[in-house]
């Protein structure tokens, strides 16, 4: 028997990003190695759910789960993992707040389904099969899992100890968040592990952030060539710098992209959208009503662009009507 | 379908200065508008973030209403001018959520227009009335409710 914290990792609606972020810790995966004794990680050993199932409860020291929560599958393995760990950190934006598989929110059950199975230009499916929970197939009787009508992040499913945020989780913030959770005195209860200031207090840019900040109209990025050294804002283009949580150490910014949010809000915003929408509402120069609107076509998908990560765990969640 | 029997709650954000001094003349006017709005007073509309409307319509709201002063009227110079701004960009995105125009309303109304507060009120009282109610289905309710439809 070792005597290492046993740890499992799982993914449920997810991209598989956050798995690759684990990998990318390169070298220094050995030494997560050496602390842990990893139990469960489909992506890369051959454990299966019945060894998951036959530990002990509580056995493991922490399960982290990446992925939004979207199937009756992924359900009951973030309850049967919740069982099995004394912590369960939600990893990823997508556990976190839904991330881009929350965009679903938007549309109801049914058109999600038929777009993905009947209307992509890509798929061939001439009788309109559409999976189902239960179906028969040459006398055989056929189950998949349930396909909720909404995606959750994994807080509405199970109780979560702690958050690791992004798309995916930067290195260093997944080499604080193990180093956190290993040491004597492990961080408060249903944390965030990252600092909990904007983005834009550790943005290299900003010096150039002007401090009255007024825009002309907003711009996409493909529409002008971004200067390297000035506030992306300032420029028109739409960073949620100011309304999103920092320790990603502006990635995207130094890319000369702008900030799409992956990190959440801060402890102090309940919704991250509303809020971004507020703050950047505001700084369009424009105080006639067409001029504004004219100030807004830049920003064509406003649901898309400031609920980006965070639909699904927004005030609304989505749609506030099912047709 | 619209129920008869439907009373729309509608949830009201009025600026300390204009909107809610009218809703206080016509009070001490005896002026009789429809019961249906709980007025929530602010400082100013510009205090108005979107995340308050989203969390009315959350927590059962039918319609949101914004009072606020005229341009250039604004007690602390562009509160106003920045609502007006905000609210452009809420009404693509609460469209975007399902949430029809006429739950959301954002008006101009002076410590003097009782009476166009009193019309506003019981314009936007009928108007949602005939929407029906919104009744958002949250998250949870949703799982519940789940899968075959």
């Amino acid at each position: 028997m070792s005597e290492k914290p046993r740890v499992a990792f799982y993914w449920c609606a997810s991209c598989g990003g956050c798995e690759e972020a684990v990998v990318d810790l390169a070298e220094e995966i050995l030494n997560v190695v050496s602390a842990v004794d990893i139990r469960f990680w489909p992506v890369a050993l051959d454990f299966k759910k019945h060894d998951v199932e036959a530990m002990p409860d509580q056995d493991l020291l922490a399960a982290f789960i990446n992925g939004a929560i979207r199937s009756s599958e992924q359900e009951e393995m973030a309850h049967l993992l919740r069982r099995k760990a004394r912590v369960v950190v939600a990893f990823g934006a997508c556990a976190q707040l839904g991330g881009i598989p929350g965009l679903a929110n938007l549309y109801p059950r049914g058109e999600v389904l038929a777009a993905a199975y009947r209307e992509s230009p890509s798929t061939v499916n001439e009788s309109g099969i559409l999976p189902s929970a239960a179906s028969r197939d040459n006398g055989h009787e056929l189950h998949l899992p349930e396909f909720w009508a909404r995606v959750k992040p994994l807080d509405q499913v199970v109780p979560v100890d702690y958050y690791v945020p992004g798309c995916a989780p930067t290195p260093n913030i997944i080499r604080g968040a193990l180093a956190g959770l290993l040491s004597p005195e492990p961080p408060p209860p249903a944390s965030v592990l990252a600092p909990d200031h904007a983005l834009c207090e550790e943005c290299p840019r900003r010096d150039s952030k002007p401090e009255k900040l007024l825009i002309p109209k907003f711009v996409r990025p493909h529409q002008i060539a971004a200067r390297e050294d000035t506030c992306l804002l300032a420029q028109g283009l739409v960073c949620l710098g100011p309304a999103t949580r920092a320790g990603c150490e502006a990635l995207c910014v130094k890319g000369n992209m702008p900030c799409s949010g992956c990190f959440g809000p801060t402890s102090r915003v309940r919704d991250q959208g509303g809020k971004a929408l507020s703050g950047l509402g505001a700084v369009i120069e424009a105080s006639e009503e067409e001029a504004i609107e004219a100030a807004i076509e830049g920003v064509p998908d406003p649901a898309g662009t400031f609920y980006r990560y965070s639909l699904a765990a927004s005030l609304l969640g989505g749609v506030a009507k099912q047709a | 379908m619209p129920d008869e029997k439907f009373e729309p709650t509608i949830v009201a954000f009025f600026c300390n200065w204009c909107t809610y001094l009218a809703a206080d003349l016509a009070g001490t006017s005896r002026m009789k508008y429809a019961p249906n709005v709980r007025v929530v007073r602010l400082m100013c509309s510009g205090r108005v973030d979107a995340q308050f409307v989203l969390d009315a319509f959350a927590r059962g709201a039918d319609g949101v209403l914004i009072g606020g002063c005229h341009p250039g009227d604004c007690h602390y110079q562009e509160g106003n001018y920045k609502t007006l701004r905000r609210v452009a960009l809420l009404k693509r995105l609460l469209a975007q959520m399902g949430i029809e125009p006429e739950r959301f309303r954002l008006e101009w109304i002076s410590a003097s227009e009782a009476d166009r507060l009193k019309t506003v009120v019981n314009e936007m009282v009928e108007q949602v009335r005939a929407l029906g109610p919104l009744r958002p289905k949250l998250a949870q309710e949703q799982v519940e409710e789940a899968v075959h439809t």
